[in-house]
């Protein structure tokens, strides 16, 4: 979707320099009036004053807010649990991005190029249906299903254990060495589709004739993969994982179905802890402040990959 | 000899390659299938099951009677008719301002080519990223002041907005590629800006208008963070919010969990199977220039 902004934008960019259509911009502003007003108040307006309150000392509500300057900050950078947080971002970001995009990547493509030839697209669409399943359950239902599955004494996936003969399960969400690792295959199981869609829609775009060159000669299906399918739908691959990256970073809904950040933080991720902040320990300052720095995070992570995507579109250019 | 006539035709490779290998391929492509949905039928055997079977029998065998409590326990417990209603009225109206003002957007943005609008398009994009965390306080604080504390339309009024930021990000460049002629034509015609955005504008994009409505359908419908902060009585909560509510209860048995999480995920399922042409065009309009 990113790949839309560029080649639209440069044509009108050469239009409106000539003189003809100067200033006829002006009135359709009025259009834009009504989305710009409530854009300031829903979110100009609340960003600024989340970093204004990250300044204070404020137990939320009608309680003073006392001036601190930037000790929320300091105290952040000392806080243990604080960066235990982002560092199971980096996690998130290996169950939501990593692992999703590459099966992601290759399941498109054996649908795609491999099996929707050989069987037929039907049997390739209702696979990719089928993938796709886990993506529009609401993320409380798939949050409160795995929760009971992953249950220690009265989940299925440890009755069945049982029934087979291990003899103390393990306490999947419960114990923080297996925690986070289930919370990983949970949200792989939850995104596993989303690339799987993407990808397929892209590879229609892919010429077929490029597949069939390539056949004859003589490459085989991993040459194919390799040379045509990854570089054929790179603009797609960075939208995955631009949307993904973003969606890890701020991953909420799930952590606090399965684990509440626990146990003994070792499922706590920045979102769920500026949340404790705000609403159960009314440390209103300090949750902003986690706020505030996930915010950047997430701005400069964005930019950063943005930028990447512009680059790699311009080197195709060049390219050709 | 059939074997050495396979091995032949493998060999000579006819170039569908017709061998035994598409079938592991094929064997590999379900394992993942299954592996995806065995938790929603593990969740289906289980919704209808008694906890005495349950115990006796385990996840994985076929429920012996039609167990009903679980799912009436949960419809009571949650009000589950009221829930459906704030999910659906709360979605519903967000998904159709939400297009309205993605269009007055992207009209301004796409067909105007107002100054700066690079920066606009990548304004809206980048609020569409921020977390919800860093604007829920000053907002909770918001809707207190102005009597809306606990009230479905803060929520509506929220995600109107944060939704028409994608939704104004996508149309505007749908719109910036707009073609002039008809614009012109229209002006020549003597119809003013108002009338050509509803007569010649709206028509042509309405299908992507579609897909933007039901997207932002169900991801309103899913929303969990936002609901979660601003709706704090049971009358005014979504479906979501009440069954994550309702963890941790001791009358969360294995039945009721199972035919709540059944119940809760129709409605997406129902709305998702109407609308999957439309979404999958939808899901392509949004990834491909």
């Amino acid at each position: 979707m990113t790949a839309t902004l560029s080649p639209p934008a440069a044509a009108s960019r050469a239009r409106v320099r000539t003189p003809r259509r100067r200033g006829r911009s002006l009135p359709y502003l009025a259009y834009l009036l009504p989305g710009a007003v409530l854009f300031v108040l829903v979110i100009g307006y609340p960003l600024v004053t989340n970093v204004y309150i990250s300044l204070f000392s404020w137990r939320g509500g009608l309680a003073p807010l006392t001036w601190v300057g930037l000790d929320n900050y300091t105290e952040l950078w000392h806080d243990a649990a604080f960066w235990t947080s982002f560092q199971n971002s980096i996690a998130m970001i290996v169950a939501m991005v990593l692992v999703p995009t590459v099966v992601g990547l290759l399941l498109a493509a054996v649908l795609f190029d491999y099996l929707g030839r050989r069987f037929g697209t039907r049997v390739a669409s209702v696979l990719r249906a089928t993938y796709y399943l886990p993506q529009i359950l609401p993320v409380a239902v798939a949050g409160v299903l795995w929760n009971w599955i992953l249950n220690a004494q009265t989940g299925a996936l440890n009755e069945l254990l049982r029934a087979l003969g291990v003899a103390s399960p393990p306490n999947w969400l419960g114990d923080p060495s297996t925690a986070l690792p289930s919370v990983m295959l949970v949200l792989i199981w939850v995104q596993i589709g989303y690339p799987v869609v993407i990808f397929m829609a892209a590879l229609q775009r892919v010429d077929p004739e490029l597949y069939e060159a390539a056949e004859l000669d003589g490459a085989g299906w991993w040459r194919r993969f390799r040379a045509i399918t990854i570089p054929q739908i790179r603009p797609e691959t960075f939208v995955v994982t631009l949307t993904c990256t973003v969606a890890a970073l701020k991953v909420f809904g799930p952590i606090y179905v399965l684990t509440r950040g626990g146990p003994e933080s070792s499922t706590l991720v920045p979102s769920y802890y500026s949340y404790l902040n705000f609403f159960d320990k009314s440390r209103v300052g300090y949750g902003a402040a986690v706020a505030t720095v996930l915010t950047v995070v997430i701005v400069v992570v964005a930019v950063v990959i943005l930028a990447l995507q512009s680059r790699a579109e311009r080197a195709e250019e060049v390219g050709r | 000899m059939a074997a050495t006539l396979a091995t032949v035709r493998a060999r000579t490779g006819d170039r569908h390659h017709r061998g035994a290998g598409r079938w592991f391929v094929l064997a590999g492509a379900v394992v993942v299938a299954l592996l995806v949905v065995a938790p929603l039928l593990v969740m289906l055997l289980n919704a209808f099951k008694s906890p005495d079977d349950y115990t006796q029998n385990g996840p994985l065998s076929l429920p012996t009677g039609l167990y009903l409590d679980g799912l009436v326990n949960f419809w009571q417990r949650t009000e589950f008719p009221v829930k459906l209603w704030n999910s659906f009225f709360i979605s519903a109206v967000v998904a159709v301002a939400a297009c309205v003002l993605s269009l007055l957007n992207a009209y301004a943005i796409g067909i105007g080519r107002i100054k700066g609008r690079m920066w606009v398009v990548l304004l809206f994009l980048l609020a569409n990223m921020l977390p919800q965390e860093a604007l829920i306080y000053p907002l909770f604080d918001m809707a207190r002041q102005v009597g809306l504390s606990n009230s479905q339309w803060s929520v509506i009024i929220i995600f109107t907005v944060i939704q028409s930021a994608f939704g104004t990000y996508l149309l505007a460049s749908v719109l910036g590629t707009f073609p002039p002629a008809l614009l012109e034509a229209a002006a020549l015609d003597g119809a003013g800006r108002w009338r050509i955005l509803w007569r010649v504008v709206f028509p042509i994009v309405r299908p992507t208008l579609m897909v933007l409505m039901i997207f932002f359908f169900i991801w309103t419908w899913n929303e969990f963070f936002i609901p979660l902060v601003m709706l704090t009585t049971g009358d005014t909560q979504t479906i979501p919010i009440a069954l994550a509510s309702l963890q941790g209860d001791r009358m969360m048995d294995a039945p009721t969990t199972n035919a709540g999480a059944l119940v809760s995920l129709v409605p997406a399922l129902v709305f998702f199977l109407i609308f999957q042409r439309t979404l999958t065009r939808g899901v392509t309009a949004g990834a491909v220039k």
